[in-house]
């Protein structure tokens, strides 16, 4: 695309296209360079922080050169101190499941909305997209009263370790469970997943799954050995997303959770703040692990990420 | 719902078995097929409507009663309009927070998205570095709201934070308080959020920004438009449903907003948000969960808007 605008920038206006230094972009590069600047300060800020010992600030001040050096000794008081790996371990608890879970509903909706002619396929659709839409408070008091009401069946726990993982629930109730947390991310996820997937499988050719039918294949054979395959871009872009929606949540396990062990990691961070996170500095190391995770994201599952963003919203 | 489900061709109800295929011949659905094709529609749809619509719905319904959540609801909670008529003229945080959500609204609307859009347009060229660009607008948007509450405070925290030491304003004693200065607070932490807020957009519209058919530009490039000319007669009205989805977005994060404004002080003292009186009235400190469902029904006759628009879209692009 933009080697044909190139080209017909050339042509119809051959000025503009000569060679050497533009005015204009420079401009445009000096405001970007600036703004990228300011971009990434309140990062850069956050991690220089977090890497200067609290006597070396208590004595020249936090804006002030390195003079009693740089370490990592902020990031090893907290991580020991306030327990940070137990914290790392309930968002795993929680978010690997509910991502397997949201893609597998979410994706056997789709399939059944996008691939066969229901009566009510849109509304189905808009029933799990308005879902999604809606502010979680707008829902948050009667759940909450649900969790304090349902029973559940104590089964036991794994234990491993130091960490101890109730099978269900650990008090009856899916109030102060994982699972609790578990199962309203997959419900409110499976919202957004759905519109996605739906979206992506549109494109799918009705055709493939007609002739499996015609050829004896199950409904459940069709979804997994024939569709899933093919929307593995929009599966990768999706769980990558989940994932990191998920990971970075701190509502509904503030609210549905009550035991501060439990929490995962985001939500945890708040707690941490008083009990250990004592000064700005070891508050800093704090939120720089917690940001660990999703700039490893960042890092190496841009595309993906950008991919699920932009195929919620560019399509359908 | 779930069972109201039943397939169907479009014409005649009663063919239930039957799969329409382009050529409009039909093939039989096995019952089995029928019945596995039901419980994978059924079985997401009845958590959705039990976790989501269900509660929904009794938010609406426990918006007119007193009930504190103890014992069951009986018929002498029922109050009728008391919740609203004390919420509109009685409870002073009302109206503030109601405020504050749509100063978030304009914020984000006139200052944020728009900086979004303008980035993508800035980088939606052939340009060296634009990837890079790219990627530093994009990094806060991994982020978790609470860690940028967090990154923000060390910016804006008084004594030590960086940008009253930068001013000098330590050192001369006139201290801004950025965070607890409730004249202001709600201004700092929206610069906190447009942090995130502005490379979403970004990345959205730069996606939306490449799928514009390119001949349109040449041709208001040979007709002798300038580029801002060109974006504002030709590319934005050609990307409407894109505009339409930034705008969906913008107002629903601006209902949402809940994370920062508790990080920094729950709520109180300049940042009350109708999210964070829905649970500090019926969650928190109180039991009052009537109150408490009748800021969420407010909360949830706003969002309707923005929801009903996104859906109406929807409908026109698949019909």
């Amino acid at each position: 695309m933009s080697v044909i605008a190139a080209a017909t920038r050339r042509s119809a206006a051959p000025t503009v296209a000569a060679r050497g230094i533009r005015p204009g972009r420079v401009a445009l590069h000096a405001f970007l360079i600036v703004m990228s600047g300011v971009w990434l300060f309140p990062l850069f800020w956050a991690v220089y922080s977090s890497l200067r010992p609290i006597s070396d600030t208590v004595l020249h001040g936090y804006l002030s050169w390195p003079s009693g050096g740089l370490s990592l000794a902020n990031y090893q008081t907290v991580w020991t101190q306030a327990d940070l790996p137990y914290y790392y371990v309930n968002t795993l608890v929680i978010a690997v499941p509910a991502v397997i879970l949201t893609l597998v509903l979410a994706s056997m909706v789709a399939f059944a909305c996008t691939q066969f002619s229901w009566r009510f396929n849109l509304v189905t659709l808009m029933i799990f997209t308005a879902g999604n839409l809606l502010p979680p408070q707008v829902i948050i008091v009667p759940l909450y009263r649900i969790y304090l009401n349902t029973p559940l069946p104590m089964l036991g726990s794994i234990d491993i370790g130091k960490f101890s993982f109730p099978l269900f629930t650990d008090n009856t109730l899916l109030y102060d469970q994982y699972i609790g947390i578990m199962l309203i991310h997959i419900v409110f996820q499976t919202g957004f997943a759905t519109f996605v997937l739906s979206n992506y499988m549109k494109t799918i050719s009705k055709e493939i799954t007609e002739s499996a039918i015609v050829d004896g294949a199950h409904v459940l054979r069709i979804w997994w050995n024939i569709v899933l395959p093919l929307c593995r871009p929009a599966l990768a872009a999706m769980a990558t997303l989940l994932f990191t929606f998920i990971y970075n949540d701190f509502f509904w396990a503030l609210i549905l959770m009550k035991t501060g062990d439990k929490r995962p990691i985001t939500s945890a961070l708040n707690n941490l703040q008083g009990e250990f996170f004592v000064n700005n500095n070891l508050i800093a190391a704090g939120a720089m692990l917690v940001a660990i995770p999703p700039i490893l994201v960042y890092i190496f599952l841009q595309k993906q990420f950008i991919a699920g963003l932009t195929l919620g919203s560019t399509k359908g | 719902m779930a069972t109201s489900i039943t397939p169907a061709r479009e014409d005649s109800p009663e063919a239930g078995e039957l799969v329409a295929t382009r050529r409009g011949r039909y093939h039989v659905l096995t019952r089995f097929d029928r019945r596995v094709l039901m419980l994978m529609v059924g079985i997401p749809l009845l958590l959705d409507v039990l976790l989501i619509w269900w509660p929904t719905a009794s938010s609406i319904f426990l918006s007119f009663t007193n009930w504190d959540g103890v014992g069951s609801v009986t018929a002498q909670n029922f109050i009728g309009l008391k919740n609203y008529q004390f919420m509109f003229s009685g409870y002073t945080l009302f109206w503030p927070a109601f405020l504050h959500n749509i100063i978030w609204l304009a914020w984000l609307a006139l200052i944020a998205t728009p900086l979004g859009i303008f980035f993508a347009v800035l980088l939606d060229r052939e340009m060296s570095g634009t990837g890079f660009y790219q990627s530093v607008f994009f990094l806060p948007v991994v982020l978790s709201l609470v860690v940028v509450g967090f990154i923000w405070e060390l910016q804006f925290s008084p004594t030590e934070g960086f940008i009253n030491n930068a001013f000098g304003l330590v050192k001369s004693g006139k201290l801004i308080d950025w965070l607890g200065n409730p004249r202001i607070n709600l201004y700092s932490i929206l610069i906190a959020a447009s942090w995130r807020h502005v490379g979403y957009v970004m990345v959205i519209y730069l996606a939306g920004l490449k799928s514009v058919d390119p001949t349109l530009r040449e041709a208001a490039k040979v007709d002798g438009a300038n580029e801002i000319r060109t974006f504002f007669r030709v590319v934005f009205p050609v990307m409407a449903p894109i505009n339409v989805v930034i705008a969906v977005i913008t107002a629903i994060e601006a209902l949402r907003a809940f994370d920062i404004a508790f990080i920094v002080n729950q709520g109180k003292n300049g940042l009350e948000l109708l999210s964070i009186l829905i649970t500090n009235n019926s969650i928190s400190e109180a039991s009052l969960v009537g109150f408490g469902s009748a800021i969420a029904v407010i909360l949830l006759l706003i969002s309707l808007g923005p929801i009903i628009v996104f859906l109406s879209r929807v409908m026109r692009t698949t019909s």
